[in-house]
């Protein structure tokens, strides 16, 4: 990994000890910011929308980001060659985000051993068979995700009515024993794009903000997953550009549709705060292994997202289309990028 | 100051210049010894003209420039030659030095030389002063001064831009220069613009070193047609491309030189040197380095004689401390790390850098996560995200076309890196392959035109 050697250097005259002075390959400074430290600022930023998550679905949505990141991690470890602690790619910390922003995609109710499994599939599928990180082209949360809305389509559409503070409510069936049929009980309520397209009900902006209705477990308060964000960009650690990019094309092109025909198309405003939008602009879209390195490919990928969000839901027949909208970009990410390399200093333009 | 010109991308890296900001340039006592290689500069090494045995002055001529790319060497103190063999040089090669004893009795008067009357002298005069004195760039490039001088047929320099940015972490040495010896500086810059027959001079100093912006605003009269520019603090600002960038609003086109854009640039050091050159004809036979960093005891500017052996420099400055880990020539964004302290301080050698156990950092690598943190900071707007993955896979020919040869090796994508990637270091490698190759395609070429000739 390190290309470094190290050389013996001769008595110091002028001191009388002996130097190991080290060869390296300048610059001899580095920014203080490594990987595992933008993982782990990531999953901080993600923590205050998990944490309304436990308050609002109870503590089997706790349970649920465990399982599916204790699916993830224990897949990295596996499929990286069980290395111990001290060198395994574990520690990188990005596996464990991955499992982390799956279970907030994930129904409060879902059964946690599918939580679990789909950490493992967005592991293994969304990234290793790829050659590892940042080798993979689609976001693997969003892949786990994708595996889980195949395979179990009921559970991962059965969303559970909130009961904020009720902690030890359980909710669903997060404790269901594998591979058993699915036996839903609980309380189940329709999400705010599912009453737009099917029943023409509009939630109230305030309830999109502060994550009153019904959602996955990490996607319903938008003011929170904002708040991530901002700390994100702030901080760097994301490019500011895509989310930006999707919050404006999906604003403009909803707000124009609702224009043309109210009665059919809700507001643009709507259509960003509810969902998985904020979400999936904010923490998916903006997975830099998976978005466009160029400021420009930034701009044009966060546009398609948008434009493709509004499509499917409006055009198609799901109520919700970011984990596509995403994917499909993400596969486009590689084309965008060649189109979009930065004019180099001294060329076209400004050259004199 | 908000008025401060700059150029896009680059980066902010912790300064560190507050060690020897405020240390006046020192004159250290003469070494027991000078080791002069011939080859301190970019171009053909200089033919020694002196013998083992014989007995040079401080100032005198020990080697001749072989050709127009290469510069003449002096005796940077009056002695004795005792040997004329291959020494370690600071890029880690041996390379042929001619070695002055010092005579302990001599006075270390400068050799026979006296003031030139500039004022009377012709370009091709000036110019020839120039190669005569020995100069190279003295911020670390060392290319021959005088071939920048000489400006080709058809080509114009209509601007004279002085490179005081400084723009590397923890040298200060130009900022002592400017302040110090603003006098040398502003003569130098007189002489440079009657060489170019350029219109005017501009000095770029970055506006982390306001009493230098002062001192030269102050010093330089106003018949002489420079104004200082002040430059936002951002590394490489001192880089040409970015400083001509900074000031003039204009680039260097791709794989061309400054005076394709009609500008010839200089360090401050330099045209100090310039300037005393012709006012004492003095020839480059010292420089200013800064000697920094937390494993030397005492950081300070210090002016020593070319040649100057390494520890005699660092025991004037106190010593290194015991936990001292690496020692750099330069600064520690372009510097070259040290193997051994058995070296001489060269023509172009800016700083000496040591630094403990806290201060090397030597990190663990990651993948590349693609986060383009590099294609912000690249200052000419190169993608080294793709490059590097290209350049692992020795994909020269792609990295061509991604204009791998525009890299000035400046480090900005090492040192944002989250993952700790040797991207420059890659890059380096990838154009040392690059350059390889084509100069063996051309040996190729001619070799298979030779016999056609011949028939």
């Amino acid at each position: 990994m390190n290309d470094r050697s190290h050389e013996p250097g001769p008595r110091d005259a002028t001191s009388g000890a002996a130097h190991h002075l080290v060869i390296a390959a300048s610059p001899f400074v580095r920014r203080d910011v490594e990987t595992p430290v933008v993982m782990r600022h990531v999953a901080w930023a993600a923590l205050p929308a998990t944490a309304a998550g436990v308050w609002l679905f109870g503590l089997g949505a706790l349970v649920l980001v465990a399982a599916s990141v204790l699916g993830a991690a224990g897949a990295e470890w596996l499929v990286t060659g069980c290395r111990p602690w001290r060198e395994t790619p574990v520690r990188d910390g990005s596996a464990i985000v991955t499992g982390l922003l799956l279970a907030l995609t994930l129904p409060p109710g879902l059964p946690a051993w599918m939580a679990c499994l789909g950490g493992a599939v967005a592991i293994v599928v969304g990234k290793s068979i790829f050659g590892g990180l940042g080798m993979n082209v689609f976001n693997p949360s969003l892949t786990g995700r994708a595996f889980l809305q195949a395979s179990f389509p009921v559970a991962m559409t059965t969303w559970s009515a909130q009961a904020p503070g009720a902690l030890l409510h359980l909710h669903g069936d997060t404790f269901a024993p594998p591979l058993a049929s699915p036996h839903v009980d609980a309380i189940s309520a329709a999400t705010p794009l599912a009453q737009m397209k099917f029943e023409h009900h509009l939630s109230a902006v305030r309830d999109l903000l502060t994550g009153s209705v019904a959602g996955s477990l990490g996607e319903t308060s938008a003011l929170l997953l904002l708040a991530g964000g901002i700390y994100l960009a702030w901080r760097r650690f994301l490019d500011w550009r895509i989310p930006l990019a999707i919050f404006g094309s999906v604003f403009a092109v909803a707000q124009g549709l609702h224009v043309m025909d109210p009665s059919r198309f809700p507001p643009g405003l709507h259509q960003v705060l509810s969902g998985g939008l904020v979400l999936g602009a904010v923490f998916m879209a903006t997975d830099p292994v998976t978005s466009p390195v160029t400021p420009r490919g930034a701009w044009i990928f966060g546009a398609g997202i948008g434009l493709l969000v509004v499509a499917i839901r409006q055009f198609g027949g799901l109520p919700e289309g970011v984990m596509f909208a995403i994917l499909i970009m993400n596969a486009a990410t590689p084309l965008i990028d060649r189109w979009t390399q930065p004019r180099v200093y001294g060329t076209g333009r400004k050259a004199s | 100051m908000s008025d401060a010109r700059s150029f896009r991308h680059g980066i902010h890296p912790g300064d560190h210049k507050e060690l020897t900001r405020e240390r006046h340039i020192e004159r250290v006592p003469f070494p027991r010894e000078v080791v002069l290689p011939l080859s301190q500069h970019l171009g053909a090494p200089s033919h020694p003209v002196v013998e083992v045995g014989q007995r040079v002055h401080r100032g005198e001529k020990i080697a001749e420039a072989a050709g127009f790319v290469s510069v003449p060497l002096h005796a940077s103190v009056t002695g004795t030659v005792t040997a004329i063999e291959p020494r370690r040089h600071p890029t880690g090669r041996l390379v042929d030095a001619v070695v002055v004893a010092t005579d302990p009795a001599s006075p270390q008067t400068l050799y026979g030389e006296a003031p030139l009357d500039w004022e009377s002298m012709g370009t091709a005069e000036l110019v020839a002063a120039v190669q005569d004195g020995g100069f190279v760039g003295l911020g670390g490039a060392a290319f021959p001064t005088h071939v920048k001088f000489s400006v080709p047929e058809g080509k114009h320099a209509k601007f004279f831009l002085v490179n005081g940015a400084e723009c590397e972490p923890y040298l200060t040495s130009d900022h002592r220069i400017m302040i110090e010896w603003a006098d040398a500086i502003v003569l130098g810059i007189r002489i440079v613009l009657r060489i170019l027959g350029a219109e005017k001079a501009f000095v770029g100093v970055e506006d982390n070193k306001v009493d230098a912006i002062d001192t030269l605003r102050r010093r330089i009269p106003n018949e002489v047609p420079c104004e200082v520019i002040p430059l936002r603090t951002k590394y490489p600002q001192g880089a040409e491309k970015m400083l001509i960038t900074a000031v003039l609003d204009r680039e260097v086109p791709s794989g061309r030189l400054p005076i394709d854009a009609q500008v010839v640039v200089s360090n401050v050091g330099t045209v100090a040197g310039i300037g005393e050159r012709f006012a004492f004809g003095k020839p480059l036979i010292e420089r200013v380095v800064t000697v920094t960093g937390d494993a030397i005891r005492r950081p300070s500017t210090v002016i020593v004689p070319v040649g100057t052996p390494l520890p005699h420099v660092l025991e004037w400055c106190g010593g290194l401390t015991d936990d001292t880990r690496q020692v750099i020539f330069g600064g520690p964004m372009m510097g070259t790390p040290q193997a051994t302290l058995d070296v001489p301080i060269l023509k172009g050698t800016s700083g000496v850098l040591c630094l403990t156990a806290r201060s090397v950092q030597l990190r663990r690598e990651y993948p590349c996560i693609r986060c383009g943190a590099c294609v912000e900071a690249c200052p000419v707007y190169l993608n080294p995200s793709l490059m590097g993955m290209l350049a692992r896979a020795g994909r020269y020919e792609d990295l061509l076309g991604l204009h791998l040869m525009d890299c000035m090796e400046c480090g900005s994508c090492s040192f944002v890196c989250p993952s700790n990637i040797p991207l420059v270091q890659r890059f380096r490698v990838a154009k040392g392959i690059v350059r390889e190759r084509q100069a063996r395609e051309k040996a190729r070429r001619e070799a298979e035109a030779k016999p056609e000739v011949a028939a």
